[in-house]
C-alpha cells in the first residue's frame, strides 16, 4: 500500500490528468504551500503543487537570472517544457521572491487560462495579519467562483476544510509511528506521502494513507535503523539524495520541510465560526517558512522540540542553492541545535546534487555521531 | 572641441555636507541625548520622527555601499560575516553591514581619522518588501545581542491593485509601531512632526523626481555617476527638511543648466540607461563611457523612482507625481497622516515589480522612448535579490520593444563578483553595435 505514493510521486502528471478527464474538473497548479488549498476543494478544483524534476535544463535561462535558487527555476522549466499542459489555472501565495519569479514568467510564457496571484501577508506574528488575509481570502473565493461558476457556500468550505484536516490527522499519525526506536516507515517513504499529498486528491490520499496506517502498525524497515536523523531546510523533494543518506546507516524520523511537517502540521480549528476566518487563522498561526518568520524566530523553538521528541542526534541542514531566507536563518538555527546537543551536516543543494561528493560527506557526518555514541 | 559646455554641479558641496552631517549624527546622538535607530532605504522613516528631532536614523543599504565603496573595509567586512557563517550569495549590503558589527568597525570615518566602534543603534525601524528586508536585522538584533525590531510589511499587492483593507493593514502595523516606538524609547509620541515628516518625504520624492525628469534634455544636465551622490540623501533620510530643501535647490540648478544646456557629459554624442545599483567600487566604468564614446548614462529606474515618486498621467506619460499638499490634502491627525504616507510610498514604481516583472518594463520602455535613449545596460547584480528581480524578463521586454540591450554580471557590494576588464569590454563591443565611435 506504501508503494502507492512512491507511484503518485513519480507518475503525477498521468495522476492529474486522469484526475481530470474522470471529474471533468478544473486542475489548478500553485507554487507555494501557503494556498489555502481549502478553498479550492471547496470549490471542486485540484490544487496540485508545482515542483521540479531535478533533470538539468537549459531553457529558464533566458528567464530567471542564474542567481535565484536552482528550485525556482526548475519549477519553471517544467512549465516551458510542457510538462503541466493539463493545468486549468495556476497560482501563487506570496512567499519568496524566488519562486515567485517562476510564477511571473509562467504567467508570461506558458499559456495559461486562469492565474492569481493571492498577497498572503509576510507580517504573521502581527495581529493585523488575519483581518487582512480573511479580506484577501474573500476576494479569492470571488475569483474561483467566477472561474468555475460554481457558488461556494460555507457548507462547501467546511468540506474543504474536513477533507484537508483528515488528511493532516492522517499524516501526524504516520509521523507519531517514527518516533518508535524502530520507525516503521523510512525518510524517503515519508517524504513521498508528503509529496503525494501535495499532488493528488486529499480524499484519495487519505484513504491510502488510512490503509497505510494498519500496514505500518506492524511493519519494520527490515534494515538497522543507524543514527536518527532530523531533515531540515529549504524546499526539498530529491529523493536519490534522501536514499543515499538512509543508505549509508542512518534513517530519517522527523523534518522541517514544506514538503515534510511544515505543510501539514497545522490544523483549521473551526469551532462553528465563519470558515474563511477559520481559514486564514490557520495560514497565520502554521509553523512558517523563514520568509514570514520575523521579527521573532519561531521555528527554532520548533525545530529544537522536533528533534528532541523524535529523539534526532543529528540533523542535516539542507540549502538550496541562493535560498535567502533560509540562508539567513541557518547559522542561528545551526547553533540552536548545536546547543541542544545534536551534530548538523550543512549541505548546499542544486538541480542535480553531486551524490558521489555529498556520500563522502554524509559518511563522515555519520562516523562522527557514532564516534559520539561509542565516548 | 567639445560639444557642449560643461560645469560643476554648484550643489555639489552641499550634497556632500548634508550626507556628512547624516552619518556623524548617528554616531554622536547618544552625546547629544539623543537616539539612535537602524532601518532600511525603503522604511516609513516619517515615523519615528515623530519621537523628537534628536532621533538618528543610519539606512541599511546606503551604509552597506558606503562600506562597499571603501573596496579594502569591504573585504574585510565580507569575510567576517562569511566567517561567521553567512553565505557568500547573501545581500551584499546586508553582510557588508553586518561585517562592519562583526568587526566593531563604523563604516563612515573622517579624513584622516581611525574608525570609531559601530555605533549600536537603540532600536529597528524596518519594512519589508524583499525576503531579506525584516531578516536583516534579525541577524544585526543577534550580533548586537539583542535590539528591540520592529517591522512593516508593505507587500500587499502592485499599486494598481491596492485595496482599502490592505492600506489598513500596513496603517494599522503602523499605528501598533508608534504605540510600540513609544514603549521602546519611553519618549511621548508628536503628531505635528509626524504630519511635517510626511510633507517632507512628498515634497522630497516629487522633488527628484522632477530633477530626473529634467534629464529628458539633450545635453543631459546630469550623469548618473552624479546622480547616485544626489539621490542617495532621499534614501538616507527622506523625510527630512533639509533633503527636501536640498532637492527643491537642486532641481533650480539643474534647470539652469538645462536652460543654458550644460551638459553633464561635454562630448554627449548618445545616450543609455542602466539598472539596479552600480557596482559600487567600479563607478570609474560611467567616466570610462564618457570620455571614450561621449556616451551618458542619463539615468535608470533605481536612480529615478527608488526615492523619487512618478504616475502615469491620463495621457500615459510618465511623470513626477504631484504632491499631496500641492493638491490641497490638509493633513490634520495621525491616521490621516499614516494613510497619506502609506497611499504614496506604496505607489513609489520601484516598488512595483516585486509582484511582476511587467510594471517594472513598461516603465523602463517608456524612459527609454522619452528620455531618448540609443540604449539601455542592464546589470545582472548578484548582490540584490530585491532589484535583479525579473531582470531577465525586463530584458526580453526591452528588446521586444526596440532598444538594444547590454548585460553585465557583477555585485554592487561585494567586488570579488565584478570583472571590470570584461565589462569594459562588453561596453566596447555594445558601443560598436550601436553604431558609436570612439571620440578622437
Amino acid at each position: 500500500m506504501i508503494e502507492m505514493f512512491q507511484e503518485w510521486y513519480e507518475n503525477r502528471h498521468e495522476y492529474a490528468k486522469y484526475w481530470k478527464e474522470k471529474t471533468g474538473g478544473k486542475v489548478l497548479g500553485y507554487f507555494c504551500t501557503y494556498v489555502p488549498e481549502e478553498i479550492c476543494y471547496a470549490a471542486g478544483v485540484l490544487p496540485v503543487r508545482i515542483l521540479g524534476s531535478h533533470e538539468s535544463q537549459d531553457v529558464t535561462e533566458p528567464h530567471i537570472f542564474a542567481m535565484y535558487c536552482p528550485f525556482c527555476r526548475d519549477c519553471l522549466a517544467q512549465g516551458l517544457e510542457g510538462k503541466f499542459d493539463y493545468l486549468d489555472g495556476i497560482m501563487i501565495a506570496q512567499s519568496c521572491l524566488h519562486v515567485r519569479q517562476a510564477y511571473t514568467s509562467w504567467e508570461l510564457h506558458v499559456p495559461t487560462d486562469w492565474s492569481y496571484y493571492l498577497p498572503m501577508p509576510h507580517a504573521v506574528q502581527s495581529p493585523r495579519a488575519l483581518p487582512y488575509l480573511v479580506e484577501e481570502l474573500k476576494k479569492f473565493k470571488t475569483a474561483l467562483e467566477d472561474w468555475t461558476g460554481k457558488k461556494i457556500t460555507d457548507d462547501d468550505l467546511r468540506r474543504g476544510i474536513e477533507i484537508l484536516n483528515r488528511d493532516r490527522q492522517l499524516m501526524k499519525q504516520v509521523y507519531d509511528l517514527r518516533k518508535r526506536e524502530e520507525p516503521p516507515l523510512s525518510g524517503l517513504e515519508s517524504m513521498y506521502m508528503v509529496v503525494a499529498s501535495q499532488i493528488t486528491d486529499k480524499e484519495e490520499h487519505a484513504r491510502i494513507v488510512e490503509d497505510s496506517l494498519k500496514e505500518l502498525e506492524n511493519r519494520t524497515l527490515g534494515r538497522p535503523i543507524g543514527q536518527r536523523l532530523m531533515i531540515l531546510g529549504s524546499e526539498d523533494d530529491d529523493h536519490e539524495f534522501i536514499e543515499m543518506v538512509e543508505s549509508c546507516g542512518s534513517t530519517f524520523v522527523i523534518d522541517d520541510h514544506c514538503t515534510g511537517t511544515r505543510y501539514f502540521w497545522d490544523e483549521v480549528s473551526l469551532d462553528g465560526g465563519d470558515p474563511l476566518t477559520a481559514i486564514a487563522t490557520r495560514y497565520v498561526n502554521r509553523v512558517p517558512c523563514p520568509t514570514k518568520d520575523w521579527p521573532v524566530r519561531t521555528r527554532t523553538p520548533h525545530i529544537l522540540s522536533l528533534a528532541k521528541e523524535w529523539d534526532a542526534s543529528g540533523a542535516v541542514i539542507l540549502q538550496q542553492k541562493f535560498c535567502d531566507p533560509h540562508e539567513i536563518d541557518i547559522p542561528a538555527i545551526k547553533r540552536a541545535l548545536e546547543d541542544q546537543g545534536l551534530t548538523t551536516l550543512f549541505l548546499e543543494l542544486d538541480v542535480t546534487v553531486p551524490i558521489g561528493q555529498f556520500k563522502t560527506r554524509v559518511e563522515a557526518f555519520l562516523e562522527i555521531l557514532q564516534e559520539e555514541d561509542l565516548f | 572641441m567639445a560639444k557642449y559646455k560643461t560645469a560643476a554641479l554648484k550643489s555639489w558641496e552641499r550634497a556632500k555636507e548634508i550626507r556628512a552631517d547624516y552619518y556623524r549624527n548617528y554616531e554622536a546622538a547618544h552625546e547629544k541625548g539623543g537616539l539612535r535607530w537602524a532601518g532600511g532605504a525603503w522604511t516609513f522613516d516619517a515615523v519615528p520622527a515623530g519621537l523628537g528631532d534628536d532621533v538618528y536614523p543610519i539606512t541599511s543599504e546606503p551604509y552597506g555601499a558606503t562600506i562597499a565603496f571603501q573596496k579594502d573595509f569591504s573585504d574585510r567586512c565580507l569575510e567576517a560575516a562569511e566567517r561567521a557563517g553567512y553565505a557568500r550569495d547573501l545581500c551584499a549590503y546586508m553582510r557588508n553591514y553586518w561585517g562592519s558589527i562583526i568587526l566593531n568597525e563604523y563604516g563612515w570615518a573622517e579624513p584622516g581619522e581611525e574608525r570609531k566602534p559601530f555605533p549600536k543603534p537603540d532600536f529597528v525601524w524596518q519594512d519589508h518588501i524583499c525576503c531579506s528586508h525584516a531578516k536583516w536585522y534579525q541577524v544585526v538584533s543577534d550580533l548586537e545581542g539583542g535590539i528591540p525590531e520592529y517591522c512593516v510589511d508593505v507587500a500587499i499587492g502592485p499599486y494598481e491593485k491596492t485595496t482599502e483593507h490592505g492600506v489598513d493593514y500596513v496603517v494599522g502595523q503602523l499605528h501598533d509601531g508608534i504605540e510600540w516606538l513609544e514603549k521602546t524609547t519611553g519618549r511621548k509620541y508628536d503628531d505635528e512632526k509626524l504630519i511635517q515628516a510626511v510633507y517632507n518625504t512628498c515634497r522630497a520624492e516629487s522633488t527628484w523626481a522632477e530633477i530626473c525628469a529634467l534629464n529628458k534634455a539633450i545635453p543631459a544636465p546630469l550623469e548618473e555617476k552624479t546622480m547616485y551622490s544626489l539621490y542617495v540623501l532621499g534614501t538616507l533620510q527622506k523625510s527630512s527638511k533639509d533633503v527636501a530643501d536640498f532637492y527643491e535647490e537642486l532641481k533650480a540648478e539643474v534647470q539652469d543648466r538645462v536652460d543654458n544646456k550644460i551638459a553633464a557629459v561635454e562630448n554627449e554624442h548618445s545616450r543609455v540607461m542602466t539598472d539596479t545599483q552600480p557596482p559600487w567600487g567600479f563607478l570609474r566604468v560611467f567616466r570610462y563611457m564618457a570620455n571614450k564614446y561621449g556616451c551618458v548614462s542619463v539615468g535608470s529606474l533605481y536612480t529615478f523612482a527608488l526615492i523619487g515618486n512618478w504616475v502615469w498621467d491620463e495621457k500615459g506619460n510618465f511623470v513626477p507625481r504631484p504632491t499631496p499638499q500641492s493638491l490641497g490634502v490638509e493633513i490634520k491627525d495621525r491616521d490621516q497622516a499614516l494613510r497619506v504616507l502609506v497611499e504614496w510610498e506604496l505607489s513609489k514604481p520601484e516598488w512595483q515589480h516585486f509582484y511582476h516583472p511587467k510594471y517594472k518594463s513598461d516603465m523602463m520602455i517608456q524612459i527609454a522612448k522619452d528620455w531618448s535613449l540609443d540604449g539601455v545596460m542592464l546589470h545582472y547584480n548578484r548582490g540584490c535579490e530585491g532589484l535583479s528581480l525579473g531582470i531577465a524578463e525586463n530584458r526580453l521586454a526591452i528588446l521586444e520593444a526596440g532598444f538594444p540591450v547590454m548585460v553585465f554580471e557583477g555585485n554592487m557590494g561585494d567586488e570579488r563578483e565584478f570583472d571590470e576588464a570584461r565589462t569594459v569590454a562588453r561596453i566596447d563591443s555594445f558601443m560598436e553595435s550601436l553604431g558609436v565611435p570612439k571620440l578622437e
